[in-house]
């Protein structure tokens, strides 16, 4: 029993906070320490605290009083004219058309491209052939050009297809685009799976698709976590493509957030303003509030190789 | 014996090699989404885009060469001039403030703070917000009527300014103040994971030999670190030219051109100005200007190891 | 005895290194065949090239007298154990047993009579519904052999079965694969860089380095008359003592001493002379009473001596040469002293200096 008690405690140790022990509580050093680290929380909250209570005032209130101070009257009007009756320069019926548009370029972008790029990992690290790491290495190389010198071109290929403006198109872009960093990340944890358990599965007579779908995906759950959560983060926030492939009929939540906001018509709504925003972020930091160290995982993943 | 359905298959089985095409196949064919990407959109798509600069392209891509005919008009344009220019200032402090906060935040929660996990929560939650939403929170927050500036005059200070927004001079720097706060926390999390793949006995050597921990961090542990920094710096560089979005949404490339940005300048070329030469080329400079940042690092972090 | 595996002028190289360059062997039926050599020698890489997971650069392999050269794994009729076990982690010990004959498409029916026969003779049927990640590293490699068994083939492959298991489950299982073989009857290939393993468990022994065969023979042979120098080096724990001299007239010559080669037999009956080098193993150097009958006698001067319970290391000086000599475990020596030591060269291996082949 003592035994196993001393034998967690530096693996418990390993994963926890390193450096110097803090001598004593209250220090001037810690004092600077907690300081620091105070007013930087000040400079990342703040923000989406000034979201919140802006959208739940009237508008009157808020052209007296500060951002800063709390509702004095909670209203959730703004958040319903953002929801359905906000104008972008050409209809008004809110942001919920962005919603549902980006829902629907959401989910497909998400089934396609988590599926391709794990397939391409898998094909990648267990059963290379001639040239797949070639394909592979234009992949990583294309991650990191800017995605304007590949748009007309794109744009001419959906023309081509009978694509552009649709969301097939768009989904098609989302998963292209989102294919090296997925497609890494598969191929690192399946290249860390050991290579005997797929020569046993070869023995048994299992092929490329069954130790795909028995062996290799019951054992990936959380690196599909982790793509899915890289996926609905990117594919949400998108501007750039949604913009450039969609017509207004079509535009994801990003771009209609921005056409209601910098709409130059009428009066500027504020609290409206800001419940839209927040709208719109809302699908991401569930997200991440609900995923938390798979989410830190999942960017750091991608960030470090892509 | 049932077993024999099995072997039956390998006595009629192959005694000639099979042919190099055939081989994998299966393999072959679920790669192809991933060739047809690389090749098609990403080579394919990069090198259209450089052969179509070169063309006197308006508002249909035609193959009538012009030589460097739009590379001029483009380093002649007062707008791209000061594109590169915002850029320039944009991603100079942009690289800097966001590797000094970065590792300062990591090396802070690296002391054992309490509530590391709520101010890690904090710190990174703009990441996961996009710049459209981003740009829109600190355009209400810099607002001079309402925001800031009017809550500090509000407190009694009447003389104080801060409407970077609307100064052409200081704009880049509201876009960074916003571009800041969405980024450092990324950088923060890859620096604290450097941090804690630090050898533990790092710091009882650095004790032992009465080194203070700040000289520590800087003669020890940051030179150790030197792989997450270059990790760190590639992220940066490659953000920073794609920069479009945020100033889409915060200032829209104004007051004026004060804060028009290279990305920007390729999008109103293409799909507003029907100039697609133009766009054609500007977007060939970034590529450049990725290429310039992605060379050296590609040097460094694999010149020495030849790659299977 | 007719021949299960056929290895005719095999090569495979990775990109430009080659690892195996025209390899021939052949194993009998029934026979266990240990492939034995030092890390990196391209042992795994036969073995896969058996089992056809790796694609040969050249030659062919027949299996049962069939060319499988270029055959899937699946389709040999063979059956593998690995080192890791290889266990699929998410299906149960039954559904790891069951999965390559459910590939197969074998009826249900046979998939149960078979599992549980594998079962009964491995004593693992309590745990058929177990994941792997709650077995010993003992029970998991028993499941891995299992997974072999089920499958009915007559050639088993083992690549270091028991390296990842502790001393104690490594020698119970070595004796229960012996007592495996000897039920089941088939052809077993099995590949450890464990000299012990070896001795105990082989028919024949492979010994290779460098991607070729040095030796192939019975551990007997082996371990007696290794057929080279690298053969004599590598087999025997300590290894065995090397004395470089000449081959004068049929007596081998080191600084001032003589040692006759009576009873010796050469492989060829007039050799030459020429530079040689001698061996003898340290457990054949006799001490004691013993020495009297031995046809060499000598003085070596104690310089180390290393008790190891069973038996006592010496390590002395022979003229200038260091030299070990085994002793047993009660040996009361010390280090200054002399040891009357004999030796008989009929026991002693003599290899060609130049060619480094046993003479
Ligand atoms: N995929 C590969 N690519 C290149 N070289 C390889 C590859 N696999 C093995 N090798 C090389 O082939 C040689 C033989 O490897 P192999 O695995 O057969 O050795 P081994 O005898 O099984 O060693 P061990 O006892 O360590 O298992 C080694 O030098 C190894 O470096
Ligand atoms: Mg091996």
């Amino acid at each position: 029993m003592a035994n196993s008690d001393t034998m967690a405690a530096p693996a418990a140790l390993a994963a926890g906070p390193r450096g110097p022990k803090p001598k004593r509580r209250m220090t001037r050093g810690n004092i600077m320490v907690y300081g620091t680290l105070f007013i930087f929380a000040l400079y990342y909250a703040l923000p989406l605290y000034v979201m919140v209570v802006t959208s739940l005032k009237g508008m009157p209130e808020i052209r007296m009083g500060n951002i800063f101070a709390p509702p004095m009257e909670v209203t959730f009007e703004p958040w319903v004219k953002a929801w359905s009756q906000a104008c972008t320069g050409i209809n008004c019926d809110g942001l919920s058309r962005g919603f549902w548009n980006s829902v629907r370029i959401l989910i497909p972008s998400l089934i396609l491209s988590v599926a391709v790029a794990s397939v391409n990992g898998y094909a990648l690290s267990m059963w290379k052939f001639k040239g797949s790491e070639v394909f592979f290495g234009i992949l990583m190389i294309g991650a990191f050009i800017p995605y304007q010198v590949m748009l007309y071109p794109i744009v001419i290929l959906l023309r081509e297809a009978g694509l552009y403006g649709s969301l097939t198109g768009l989904v098609l872009v989302h998963v292209a685009f989102g294919m090296p960093i997925n497609t890494l990340l598969f191929r690192n944890y399946f290249a860390s799976i050991p290579e005997e358990l797929f020569k046993a599965a070869r023995v048994d007579g299992a092929g490329f698709w069954a130790i795909f779908f028995k062996i290799m995906l019951p054992m990936s759950l959380p690196i599909f976590v982790v793509s899915l959560i890289i996926q609905v983060t990117g594919i949400w926030n998108d501007f750039l493509f949604g913009a450039s492939f969609t017509g207004p009929d079509l535009y994801p939540m990003t771009v209609q957030l921005n056409n209601i906001v910098n709409s130059v018509q009428g009066v500027k709504e504020y609290n409206v303003n800001m419940a839209a925003t927040l709208l719109t972020g809302l699908v991401p930091l569930t997200i991440y509030f609900v995923s938390g160290k798979l989410f830190v995982r999942g960017i750091a993943a991608g960030a470090v190789k892509g | 014996m049932a077993l024999s359905e099995a072997t039956d298959a390998g006595q009629a089985g192959p005694t000639k090699k099979p042919t190099r095409l055939f081989k994998n196949m299966a393999s072959k064919i679920a790669a192809l989404p991933m060739v047809f990407t690389a090749l098609v959109i990403f080579v394919g798509g990069t090198v259209w885009t450089i052969v179509y600069s070169f063309t006197g392209s308006g508002l249909l891509p035609r193959l009538k060469w012009v030589g460097l005919d739009q590379y001029e008009r483009l380093w002649n344009s007062r707008k791209w001039l000061v594109s590169i220019e915002n850029l320039a200032i944009y991603g100079i402090c942009s690289l800097i403030l966001t590797l000094v906060i970065g590792f300062t935040l990591a090396a802070l929660l690296d002391r054992k703070v309490r509530g590391e996990g709520a101010l890690r929560t904090i710190f990174l939650y703009p990441f996961a917000l996009s710049f459209i939403v981003t740009g829109l929170i600190w355009q209400w927050i810099l607002n001079p009527d309402l925001g800031l500036q009017s809550v500090v005059r509000g407190m009694g200070w009447e003389a104080f300014t801060f409407d970077p927004l609307n100064n052409s001079s200081l704009v880049m720097f509201g876009l960074l103040i916003a571009g800041l706060w969405q980024g450092t926390g990324l950088i923060m999390c890859i620096m604290l994971a450097g941090l804690r793949g630090i050898d533990e006995d790092i710091w009882k050597a650095a004790r032992v030999d009465g080194i203070g921990t700040v000289k520590t961090y800087i003669r020890v542990i940051i030179p150790m670190m030197r792989p997450v920094f270059v990790t760190s710096l590639v992220l940066i560089g490659s953000g920073i030219v794609k920069l479009y979005d945020l100033v889409v949404a915060q200032t829209s490339g104004g007051p004026g051109l004060s804060s028009q940005v290279p990305a920007m300048y390729v999008m109103t070329a293409m799909f507003g100005g029907q100039n697609l030469g133009q766009g054609f080329a500007a977007s060939t400079m970034m590529l450049v200007s990725v290429v310039i940042i992605l060379v050296p690092w590609a040097i460094l972090e694999f010149g020495g190891k030849k790659r299977g | 005895m007719t021949n299960s595996i056929e290895i005719k002028n095999l090569d495979l190289s990775f990109g430009a290194v080659k690892v195996l360059q025209d390899l021939n062997l052949n194993i009998g039926t029934g026979e266990f065949l240990v492939l034995l050599g030092s890390s990196g020698c391209g042992k795994s890489t036969l073995l896969n090239c058996i089992a056809g997971l790796l694609e040969v650069t050249d030659g062919q392999i027949f299996i049962k007298g069939k060319n499988v050269t270029w055959a899937e794994p699946s389709e040999r009729g063979i059956g593998m154990v690995f080192q890791s076990y290889a266990l699929y982690p998410q299906m149960t010990v039954k559904g790891n047993l069951s999965f390559g004959l459910k590939n197969a498409r074998v009826p249900k029916a046979e998939i149960e009579k078979r599992v549980a026969r594998a079962a009964e003779i491995l004593q693992i049927e309590a745990l058929l519904d177990r994941k792997p990640g709650a077995l010993s590293g003992g029970q998991r490699q028993r499941v891995a052999i299992g997974r072999a068994l089920v499958r009915d083939v007559d050639v088993f492959l083992f690549d270091e079965p028991l390296s990842n298991l502790d001393a104690k489950l490594r020698v119970d299982l070595r004796v229960e694969l012996k007592r495996l073989h000897n039920q089941l009857q088939n052809t077993m290939v099995y590949v450890t860089h464990d000299q012990v393993e070896a001795m105990t468990l082989a028919d024949r022994i492979a010994v290779m380095k460098g991607g070729k065969i040095m030796q192939l023979g019975t551990p007997d042979e082996i371990y007696n008359q290794p057929r080279n120098l690298y053969v004599a080096d590598f087999i025997g724990s300590p290894s065995m003592n090397f004395l470089e001299g000449n081959l004068e007239g049929g007596a081998f010559m080191v600084d001032d001493m003589t040692l006759p080669m009576t009873g010796y037999d050469f492989a060829a009956p007039q050799t030459a002379d020429r530079p040689a080098i001698i061996g003898i193993r340290p457990e054949h150097v006799v001490t004691g009473e013993l020495v009297r009958n031995a046809p060499l006698q000598f003085e070596a001067d104690v310089d180390l001596v290393e008790p190891m319970g069973s038996d006592t290391l010496v390590y002395a000086k022979l003229g200038q040469h260091s030299f070990r000599i085994r002793m047993d475990g009660q040996a009361r020596v010390h280090a200054g002293e002399a040891l009357a030591i004999g030796i008989d060269p009929a026991r002693a291996s003599l290899f060609d200096k130049a060619t480094e082949d046993r003479l």
